[in-house]
């Protein structure tokens, strides 16, 4: 596959060009003053930061709500009860800007959602052109769980940014076949080299092997380890690290009826939130702070991995960041392997 | 030199040593420092060891009576919901509180959350926390590695940084608008009192909201709430909240839709700020943990105007004062009530 070159202050002109075909957005500053996916037409100053938009990636694949069919529930009409699948959005989306972390974030999730239909479509709606990192922040980790700044894992164009210019390469069929048609400049031998160099340089020579390490875990000894204690103790159990984390992925189903129209909607739910294990009964298996706080990271980092391979976390940091009460994966990650 | 803070920190270990000593309590309810800089994590300090962990600083921004009622539970046998507590003394629990906290104390007493005779309250008189939102403002979102705070100064450090800000420009905005800055009620007091504080306008945010128009006001709350996730942090760091299931969780019946609509999201947002109408001490937690940085506390500031304008009255001060939307009186104002007035036109 060919590599391209554009220059920076041409990237969202050549972008606009597929306004009439995709829906485009990237990270940029809000309205509200922060860093966050925002429509290409609201993009006055283009700048591709240091860091990651606030919200995840999995705001494009897990919208809220996802509708999951619709019905009428009007007796008198003749196609009462009858379930009709949603209108799916004609118009395909590209997401640009995103960083390794969060592309990779889509090929995790692929894996519990492999024959779920309504992510699979959305996944075939999405070109990611993501865009690999030079530096990272204090709050990445993305090598310590099996990533990398320059992972190319779930993106269908991979851009670097080498100062003066941006160099394509794509990744996926899907990537390619946009690339082709665009017009752009083939990359020359002295930018495809830098792009190898630079992911050279940037890739991690001494990856850990933490999912390995979990895996050959005792699993009761992390689960009756006695550092949950301490972190529920902070713990307020709201929803910040779930809803703002690209692999958290868990929902709850509801059907909401108004004016004799209904719809089954999926959104997100929080293990966080007592509601989200309460059985019919009134019995509630996680039913406190303990539990659920222990079962959040049990999931992304010994269930996940004991079950599909690698751990459910891509290294982000959003977590670290946002939580109410400063608790660090990092250091939840580190007690469990001290464990 | 040391510092103010750093004074009460070590003051604040020595009474919580001796109080875990001396087993006069189970627990001590305070914060340890958190992994990234300006952040702290509220710690329960279970042994003499623990002690050392405690810190104090000005980024203890979460209000820390949220965790009372459930630390002291923890202590008690276990029992059905409606069952009653066994007889006799139960463990008592420590606690650090500065003004605001120590009212939420005083609310949680009187609405039988929690019994004051089963915890020690230290308290300190607060000289206002930091919004690190303000900070990171400040500086245009460059990176910070490490934050070290003087009497009146945040030195800043990062990759290619350095500032020195001053301390009150970053302080919270319910901070600088707070008048009782002194605990209410407190056992063991660090530091001296220091009196109400005179402000010129304390409600000079809700005022700005105020002088809009209806259209224009209803606009800036939905633009305000636009980026809300629903995570609940606001709620979950509230210690006003402590329905055993909140009415966005009920589910026989449902109150309010579960999904991203902003009608549900508005309603969520009216009805949290409705259930702290004079209950609500201004903490400012709610805002401080809000990742999306949503200004919800100007809506509990509101309701803190009007029960302060209608029964003169703010919550936390007495034990003795009842809470007003929890008593009744004959002469209580009923003005607002609407079929009053559509009574009176009919005569």
């Amino acid at each position: 596959m060919k590599d391209f070159t554009i220059s920076k202050s041409q990237f969202l002109d050549f972008l606009s060009e597929f306004k009439k075909e995709f829906d485009i957005y990237g990270p940029n500053e809000t309205s509200k003053g922060f860093y966050d996916w925002v429509a290409i037409d609201q993009i006055e100053q283009f700048e591709i930061k240091q860091g990651l938009p606030k919200s995840s990636i999995k705001t494009f694949l897990f919208p809220q709500p996802e509708i999951l069919f619709e019905f009428s529930a009007n007796f008198k009409d003749p196609a009462a009860y009858r379930l009709k699948e949603p209108d799916f959005k004609e118009k395909k989306i590209i997401l640009f800007g995103v960083r390794p972390c969060d592309a990779r974030s889509i090929s995790l999730n692929s894996m519990p959602y492999s024959e779920d239909t309504y992510f699979q479509k959305r996944l075939e709606q999405i070109l990611v052109f993501g865009f690999l990192c030079k530096s990272v922040c204090s709050t990445c980790f993305c090598s310590w769980v099996g990533g990398s700044p320059v992972s190319m894992d779930g993106m269908d164009i991979a851009v670097f940014d080498l100062e003066d210019a941006y160099v394509l390469r794509p990744i996926t069929k899907k990537g390619e076949e946009l690339l082709n048609r665009a017009g752009l400049d083939e990359a020359t031998d002295v930018e495809k080299e830098a792009f190898n160099r630079l992911v050279k340089e940037n890739s991690n020579k001494n990856q850990s092997n933490t999912a390995d390490i979990l895996k050959s875990k005792d699993l009761f000894d992390l689960y009756n380890a006695s550092f949950w204690q301490e972190l529920s103790d902070a713990c307020i159990n709201c929803g910040t690290c779930t809803f703002l984390c690209p692999t958290c992925y868990c929902f709850d189903i509801q059907d909401e009826v108004l004016k004799g129209k209904g719809r089954r909607i999926r959104y997100w739910d929080s293990c966080m939130f007592p509601l989200f294990t309460l059985h019919a009964s009134g019995h509630n298996p996680r039913g406190d702070k303990l539990k659920r706080v222990r079962n959040r990271f049990m999931h992304k980092l010994k269930y996940f991995p004991d079950r599909f391979g690698p751990i459910s976390c891509v290294g982000c940091g959003r977590c670290i960041r946002e939580c109410p009460v400063s608790i660090d994966i990092r250091e939840v990650l580190r007690q469990m392997l001290e464990t | 030199m040391s510092t103010i803070n750093a004074r009460i920190e070590q003051e604040l270990k020595s009474i919580a040593r001796e109080l875990l000593d001396s087993k006069e309590i189970e627990a001590f309810i305070g914060y340890k420092k958190g992994s990234m800089p300006m952040t702290m994590t509220p710690f329960v300090a279970r042994s003499i060891e623990d002690v050392e962990k405690l810190c104090w600083n000005s980024f203890c921004v979460l209000n820390l009576a949220n965790y009372l009622p459930q630390v002291l539970r923890s202590f008690e046998p276990p029992r059905r919901p409606n069952e009653p507590p066994p007889e006799g003394p139960l463990p008592k629990v420590g606690i650090v509180v500065t003004g605001c906290w120590s009212r939420n104390i005083v609310v949680q007493i009187q609405e039988n959350q929690i019994e004051r005779d089963r915890i020690v309250i230290i308290g300190i008189s607060s000289r206002g926390m930091i919004d690190k939102k303000k900070v990171y403002k400040m500086l245009n979102g460059h990176e910070v590695t490490s934050v070290e705070e003087k009497d009146n100064q945040l030195i800043v450090k990062g990759p290619d940084l350095y500032e020195e800000i001053n301390r009150w420009d970053v302080v919270r905005d319910n901070c600088k608008t707070c008048v009782h800055p002194d605990p209410s009620i407190y056992d063991v007091l660090i530091g001296d009192l220091k009196g109400e504080r005179q402000i010129r306008n304390r409600f000079s945010q809700v005022e700005e909201i105020e002088i809009k128009t209806p259209e224009e006001r209803w606009n800036w709350f939905i633009s305000e709430i636009s980026s809300c996730i629903r995570c609940y942090a606001c709620r979950n760091a509230c210690p006003l909240c402590y329905c055993p299931t909140c009415f966005v969780d009920d589910s026989r019946p449902q109150w309010v839709g579960k999904s991203k609509d902003q009608v549900d999201t508005a309603l969520f947002h009216i009805l949290r700020a409705y259930h702290c109408a004079g209950r609500c001490t201004d903490c400012g937690s709610c805002e401080s943990v809000c990742p999306m940085g949503i200004k919800m506390r100007i809506l509990t500031k509101k309701l803190q105007k009007d029960v302060l304008e209608l029964y003169n009255f703010e919550p936390g001060l007495s034990l003795d004062t009842p809470l007003p939307l929890s008593t009744y009186k004959l002469d209580d104002p009923q003005d607002f009530i609407l079929t009053d007035i559509k009574m009176g036109d009919k005569k």
